[in-house]
């Protein structure tokens, strides 16, 4: 680690000058941070609708906007937030820039691919925009039929076809971490000296790569069928509309586990470093994310259990959801014996892990209550649901996400965030999304409906409660845009490892040189070896 | 350019010889072919259920093909898969001129059934088995005709989806006819014919399956 007083002056930020050379750019880490604006644009776009949806709940009468308005918002907020930034959220930014790093290689497999991916993301993801300004969305985001076929008055071509070819930049994404993963590892690093990350990213490839086909072809029946009236989901015709519901969560379902598992993967790394040890059982952790890549694939109709399908396939599927929460058992407690007796210290990104863990636990519990049929049926379609994918997708997805832009941000921009606006951040981050979601669970236990926009009087008090938090948390996501752009300017130079963590991404200049090493590195040593790095008087080799 | 510098030319940034990087290639494209089969999986599924639950409506849908002209277009496809094979044996021995020819006669197969696939297409246009509102069917035996409708919409959004795997296919040819009048490809690197070969056999394989699935159904009832 030792790099750190050969700083050199052009890196990958500074090699080239002009908007040219960011939109034909073909550095993996130029297109990890373009997907990063964008996406962050959209979280924001996402943000505001969530904040419309709050804003109305906040009274019990439907006061604020019409209902017509209101299934417009909540199916805006959810195709946004899922297709336009939690999907691409970890593996097109964090994937995108650190899987070459970590694992030695200059670039991804296939650089061109890589920049064709974002275009084509930018492109659906302008169908989706059109949609939403051509009069909105309000068929939910997961586009049952027959209502987006048939009934539905907003613009569902428009937005299933974003949908669709946001879904080929997914697939091209997952196509080159796979074989960069495969093909271009730096020599003497095995399988078993990967990072977790790169475990975590290849279990989301697979699910990408085999998942997201079966979307495609399920959109474009969808659209064949409200274009032509084909009548394959139209009971009227012949057709079954639980057909589609079997095709879309064929992949919807998996698609959580693309949102979960690279988050899983930053946790790893964080808390590594920040315990000084080796992530405890690295062979389980590493196989509980192909372990869930696999299981995610057998548990779809457990979406469906009140849908019609039969009690026999209700029962197979809530055994096979079951079994989804051993691996990610697997995971919780690895890390928390990660813990135990490290030297632990509380930067931000650790912060973020331990409000992951704590979030997710409670996210994948809840998960484990609505697997079961007979919870099921009783809190269907209320906000016991929303609640708890709100914990696995904010609570876990968006809080490692957060974490692994504290983590890597001196490695992305070479300058440090400010501690302690960042540590206000993630407390307002973690009380805000508790106060948040919640009362949400209370209010689905007690029956309260999602997509709704009135309510009972009595559910008032605790929809308040959730709207107050849900300003706290605009404030913690808020503060951040802040002090980041602030930090490019005024922030301290961070150096090649501020962190002094282990990994190859560390021993690159802050920010790296356009092809990451001067020459290939030879890895000798198994990953996290924190024990030889902190160990007195003793370097650890450090190739180029 | 002299063979050492267009193998340096054709070698990218990143890795570290041809070697690697022809086997990077091969190993995205069979991921690639992994996609595509996952994508045609979902219609091949969609296709099972409803035969499953449909069967005497598919077997009067199937009924209507023009088998003669579905035989032709396999015979003409594995053709042209052999053809293809045969460009990627030439671009490897570096014999440009016959791997044009073969290019060529591939591309040339390519539009020959499109071009039959289109005269199909057409005579179920007449015959009003195109669904929609002037899906009309003439209906005999114990079905639903509103079922051979779902027949008919799984053989248009299938056929039709091969199809558009065929058009992209010859944008695909194309480019590598020009590429190879120019020269790129040579006895160490010729990557994108074997890629382009590979997407098209797997398309070629596509037809395979959808031709006895629509065409072929319990044919032996019509005698």
């Amino acid at each position: 680690m030792e790099t750190a007083n050969s700083e050199p002056k052009t890196n990958y930020l500074n090699a080239d000058y002009g908007i040219k050379s960011w939109l034909l750019t073909t550095d993996h880490k130029r297109i990890a941070l373009l997907y990063l604006i964008s996406i962050t644009l959209f979280f924001f776009l996402g943000g505001f609708f969530a904040m419309l949806i709050r804003l109305e709940l906040l009274t019990p009468a439907g006061d604020l906007v019409l209902a017509d308005t209101y299934n417009k918002l909540f199916t805006m907020h959810g195709v946004v937030m899922i297709f336009l930034f939690l999907l691409p959220a970890v593996p097109a930014v964090f994937g995108n820039f650190l899987v070459p790093m970590m694992i030695g290689a200059k670039d991804l497999a296939f650089p061109k691919l890589n920049l064709a991916s974002w275009y084509i993301f930018i492109i659906g993801a302008c169908f989706i925009l059109y949609a939403v300004v051509t009069g909105g969305l309000d068929t939910g985001w997961t586009f049952y039929t027959p209502y987006s076929t048939t009934y539905s008055n907003s613009n569902v071509v428009a937005a299933a076809l974003g949908v669709f070819i946001t879904g080929f930049s997914s697939i091209f994404t997952g196509l080159n971490i796979l074989v960069t993963v495969h093909r271009m590892r730096a020599p003497g690093l095995t399988w078993r000296r990967l990072p977790l990350f790169i475990w975590a990213h290849y279990a989301t490839s697979v699910i990408m790569v085999l998942g997201t086909p079966v979307l495609a072809i399920t959109i474009v029946l969808v659209a064949l069928e409200r274009l032509f009236h084909f009548g394959i989901f139209d009971a009227r015709m012949g057709g079954d509309p639980l057909l589609f519901q079997h095709l879309f969560w064929f992949y919807s379902h998996p698609a959580v586990y693309i949102m979960i598992l690279p988050a899983m993967g930053v946790i790893s790394e964080i808390i590594a470093c920040f315990s000084r040890k080796r992530v405890f059982g690295y062979d389980f952790v590493a196989m509980s994310s192909i372990a869930i890549a696999v299981l995610g694939f057998l548990v779809w109709a457990h979406h469906m259990y009140v849908a019609g399908i039969s009690t026999y396939a209700a029962m197979i599927f809530s055994m096979l959801t079951f079994f989804v929460a051993i691996p990610s058992a697997v995971k919780v407690f690895n890390w928390t014996a990660t813990l135990y007796k490290g030297s632990i210290t509380f930067e931000t990104p650790m912060l973020y892990v331990f409000a992951f863990i704590g979030l997710f636990t409670i996210g994948g519990l809840t998960g484990v209550f609505l697997a079961s049929v007979g919870i099921d049926l009783h809190v269907t379609d209320t906000y016991f649901v929303v609640a708890h994918f709100h914990y696995v997708m904010v609570g876990g997805t968006v809080t490692a996400f957060m974490g692994a832009l504290h983590f890597w941000w001196p490695k992305i921009t070479g300058k440090m965030y400010p501690e302690s606006f960042a540590k206000l951040s993630a407390v307002l981050v973690f009380l805000g999304f508790n106060l948040t979601f919640f009362p949400q669970f209370l209010l689905g236990y007690m029956g309260m409906p999602r997509r709704y926009h009135a309510y009972p009087a009595e559910f008032q008090v605790l929809n308040v409660l959730s709207t107050a938090g849900a300003s706290i948390l605009a404030v913690g996501f808020l503060l951040p845009m802040v002090y980041f752009v602030w930090s490019l300017q005024y922030g301290k130079d961070a150096g090649p490892n501020p962190y002094n963590a282990a990994g190859l991404e560390w021993q690159t200049a802050s920010p790296p040189t356009t092809f990451n090493f001067e020459e290939t590195p030879v890895v000798t040593w198994e990953a996290y070896n924190y024990d030889e790095i902190d160990a007195p008087n003793k370097g650890v080799e450090v190739a180029g | 350019m002299p063979d050492s510098e267009l193998a340096v030319h054709n070698l990218k940034h990143h890795f570290a010889d041809l070697e690697q990087q022809k086997a990077t290639s091969t190993f995205g494209m069979w991921i690639f072919l992994v996609t595509e089969i996952m994508f045609f999986g979902g219609a091949f599924a969609t296709y099972l259920i409803y035969r499953l639950s449909y069967y005497n409506a598919w077997v009067a849908g199937s009924q209507t093909m023009e088998i003669e002209l579905g035989a032709v277009n396999t015979v003409v496809l594995i053709c042209s898969s052999l053809t293809m094979v045969m460009s990627v044996h030439f671009a490897k021995l570096g014999n440009r001129k016959l791997t044009a020819i073969f290019l060529l006669l591939t591309l040339l197969l390519g539009f020959g059934f499109l071009g039959i696939k289109a005269v199909e297409y057409h005579g179920h246009w007449v015959h009003h088995e195109v669904p929609g509102p002037n899906f009309h069917f003439e209906h005999q035996g114990n079905y639903d005709p509103r079922q051979v409708m779902i027949f008919f919409s799984l053989y248009f959004a299938m056929t039709g989806m091969h199809a558009l795997h065929m058009v992209i296919g010859a944008g695909l040819l194309t480019w590598l006819l020009i590429a190879n009048a120019r020269g790129r490809f040579t006895p160490e690197y010729n990557s994108p014919v074997e890629m382009v070969g590979l997407y098209w056999h797997f398309v070629d394989l596509v037809w395979i399956y959808l031709f006895p699935l629509l065409y072929l159904i319990s044919h032996h009832h019509n005698g």
